[in-house]
C-alpha cells in the first residue's frame, strides 16, 4: 500500500480515491458513483482512435465504406477552409442549431402556457388533454411529410416541425410541473396573504421550474435528433443535408465528419443545460 | 382572558360525502378560544383534528356551523390567522430572509420597515447569520424556525400550528417547545396547536382539548398550569412534576381506550 498521496490528476481520471471518495464509493455494484472512471473512458476513445489510425496506415478499409483518418483530417481542413457547397461549415453547424433553439424556443412559448392551464384547470385539461395525449406518442419525423404538404419545404417548415416536436414535451412538463406543488406551500401562501395571482407568480411557477428545465433539456435532445432527420429529408443547408449531399457524391470522409460533428454537438448542449439547471435551479429536488 | 372570544368556532359540523358512505369528520363542535390564549388539540388519527384547523384557517368550508374571528366570519384563508406546518411548507427556492419576507412581501408592506422586520424576527429565532442561506441547506429545527419567523413577520392576531414540531428529533422538539413558549409570552398572540405528542400538548397547552373520532367531537376538556409555570421555571423540572405525570397519564389512558375501540371497530 502506497503512502504517497494520490495526486490531484490521477483523482481525475478516477485512478486514485481522495478521502472524499474513499469514503464515498460503494464498494459494491456501481463504485464509479463517486470516482469519475475518467481513465477508462479515455483508453476506450484510444482504442477507437488507434483502431482507426491502423485501419488507415494498412489499408484495411476501403475508403468508400470508411475513409482513412488522414483524409478525413484534410477534408475537414478542406470544409473548414472553404466550405461545403458554397457554405461555410460553421455556417452549417450554425443553421442546425438556430432551427433547434427557434423550435425550443416557441415550443416552450406555446407549451408552457399550455401546461400550466391543463395543470390548473379542469377545462383546460379536458380540452387540451385529447390533442395532447394522441399527439405524444407520435414520433415527429412520421409529421415531415404532412408538413411538407402543408408548408412547402422551406425554413418555416422545418421550425414548425420542431417547435411541435418540443411543444408537447414542453406542455407535459409545465403539466406536471404545476401539478407536482405540495398543496401545504400553497396553504402557506394563502395565510401569508398572497392573492392567487401572486401564488401563480410566487409559488406555483417557481415551484414548477425544475420540471420545466428537464422538459428543455428532454426537448433539445429530441429537436437535436429531429433536426438533423428533417434536414436528410429536405434541405439545402445544415448539418443533416451536409452529409446527405456528400452521401450523394459518395463523399464517406465528408459523411463521417458530420456524424462526428453531430454527436459533439449534441454533447455539448446536454452540458451547457446541465450547467444552466445547477446555475439557475440549485433547488432543485430539495423541497 | 378577554371576554370576547377572539376565535369562536360555532357549532361546526364536517361531512365528507364518499361514493358510497359518508364521513362525519366533526359533529356539532363548539369552542371558544379567547385572546392570547394557548390552547393544544390532541386527538387520535381520524379524530377530525386537522380539519377543524383547516376550517378556522379558512382552507375548508365546513358543512354547517361557522367559525369567527374577532367577531367576523371566516370566509377564506387570511393574513390575520398565520400558519406552521409540519414540514416542507417553507419556499425552498427562497433564502432564508426572503422566506420570512414572503408575508410582508405579498401584501405589499413598506419595504424598509419589512427589512427591520426580518431583521428581527432572524435575532429572535437565533437565525441572523443564516439570512441568506438557501432554506434547504437548513436542519429541521432551523427550518421550522425559518416557518415560524415566517409566519410572525405578517403579525398575524392568531397562528394557527399544524404539528409543527412533528417531524423533529426529541432535542430539538423540547428546544422548539421553549422558543413556542417564549414567542406566545412575548407576542401575545392566540395560538392554536395541534399535535401528537400528549406530553407537548401538556405542556404548551394553557388549555387542552382531547377530541374523540367517528363522528369527530371534542371529548374533554382541560385547564393547565405548566405553560406558564414554564416560563418561570426550567421545563426539565415541569415536566418531572407530579401533577404533570399525573395528567400525561390519565390523558394517555384516555387515548390509548379510544384507540382500542378503533381497533375494535376494525376486528
Amino acid at each position: 500500500m502506497s503512502r504517497q498521496k494520490p495526486s490531484g490528476l490521477a483523482i481525475w481520471l478516477g485512478l486514485s480515491d481522495n478521502s472524499f471518495t474513499r469514503q464515498k464509493t460503494v464498494k459494491f455494484g456501481d463504485a464509479t458513483a463517486v470516482n469519475s472512471g475518467r481513465f477508462y473512458s479515455m483508453l476506450t476513445l484510444a482504442v477507437l482512435i488507434v483502431a482507426w489510425v491502423v485501419a488507415s496506415v494498412f489499408d484495411l478499409v476501403e475508403p468508400f465504406y470508411w475513409p482513412s483518418i488522414s483524409g478525413t483530417w484534410e477534408r475537414l481542413l478542406k470544409i473548414v477552409g472553404e466550405g461545403f457547397r458554397n457554405t461555410a461549415l460553421l455556417d452549417h453547424v450554425g443553421i442546425s442549431v438556430y432551427r433547434v433553439l427557434s423550435g425550443v424556443f416557441y415550443g416552450a412559448l406555446v407549451g408552457i402556457p399550455l401546461g400550466f392551464a391543463m395543470g390548473l384547470s379542469s377545462i383546460g385539461r379536458g380540452l387540451f388533454d385529447p390533442v395532447v395525449e394522441f399527439m405524444r406518442p407520435i414520433p415527429p419525423l412520421a409529421l415531415i411529410p404532412l408538413i411538407i404538404l402543408w408548408f412547402g419545404i422551406d425554413e418555416f417548415a422545418k421550425i414548425f416541425l420542431l417547435f411541435l416536436a418540443s411543444l408537447f414535451i414542453m406542455t407535459l412538463a409545465a403539466r406536471s410541473g404545476v401539478s407536482s406543488v405540495r398543496i401545504t406551500k400553497v396553504h402557506a401562501a394563502y395565510s401569508l396573504g398572497a392573492s392567487k395571482l401572486q401564488i401563480l407568480r410566487h409559488v406555483i411557477l417557481p415551484n414548477a421550474l425544475p420540471e420545466i428545465f428537464t422538459g428543455l433539456r428532454t426537448s433539445m435532445g429530441v429537436c437535436w435528433g429531429t433536426v438533423v432527420a428533417a434536414e436528410l429529408v429536405a434541405a439545402d443547408k445544415g448539418l443533416g443535408s451536409m452529409i446527405m449531399i456528400a452521401k450523394n457524391f459518395l463523399q464517406t470522409d465528408t459523411v463521417v465528419i458530420g456524424i462526428i460533428l453531430i454527436g459533439i454537438i449534441g454533447y455539448i448542449i446536454e452540458l451547457i443545460m446541465r450547467r444552466l439547471e445547477q446555475w439557475l435551479i440549485p433547488w432543485r429536488g430539495k423541497g | 382572558m378577554a371576554e370576547k372570544a377572539e376565535i369562536a368556532i360555532d357549532r361546526i359540523s364536517m361531512v365528507y360525502t364518499l361514493p358510497d358512505s359518508e364521513v362525519h369528520a366533526l359533529n356539532d363542535v363548539s369552542l371558544d378560544i379567547g385572546k392570547g390564549e394557548i390552547l393544544s388539540v390532541l386527538g387520535p388519527s381520524g379524530c377530525g383534528k386537522t380539519t377543524l384547523l383547516n376550517i378556522i384557517a379558512g382552507f375548508l368550508s365546513p358543512t354547517r356551523g361557522e367559525v369567527r374571528i374577532a367577531g367576523t366570519p371566516v370566509k377564506g384563508p387570511g393574513a390575520e390567522r398565520g400558519m406552521v406546518f409540519q414540514q416542507g411548507a417553507l419556499f425552498e427556492w427562497l433564502s432564508v430572509a426572503q422566506n420570512i419576507s414572503f408575508g410582508p412581501r405579498m401584501c405589499g408592506r413598506n419595504r424598509k420597515e419589512t427589512v427591520d422586520t426580518v431583521q428581527r424576527l432572524l435575532g429572535i429565532v437565533g437565525l441572523v447569520e443564516f439570512a441568506d442561506k438557501p432554506v434547504y441547506q437548513l436542519s429541521g429545527g432551523m427550518q421550522q424556525r425559518v416557518a415560524l419567523a415566517r409566519c410572525l413577520a405578517n403579525d398575524p392576531d392568531v397562528i394557527l400550528m399544524d404539528e409543527p414540531l412533528g417531524a423533529l428529533d426529541a432535542l430539538t422538539r423540547e428546544k422548539m417547545q421553549g422558543l413556542v413558549l417564549r414567542l406566545w409570552k412575548e407576542t401575545g398572540k392566540t395560538i392554536l396547536l395541534i399535535t401528537h405528542s400528549v406530553e407537548e400538548a401538556i405542556f404548551l397547552g394553557e388549555r387542552l382539548i382531547v377530541m374523540a373520532p367517528r363522528p369527530g367531537r371534542i371529548e374533554r376538556e382541560f385547564n393547565l398550569p405548566f405553560a406558564t409555570e414554564a416560563l418561570e421555571k426550567p421545563a426539565r423540572d415541569v415536566k418531572a412534576g407530579s401533577e404533570f405525570v399525573s395528567v400525561r397519564e390519565e390523558i394517555l389512558s384516555m387515548i390509548w381506550d379510544m384507540e382500542e375501540e378503533i381497533m375494535g371497530d376494525n376486528g
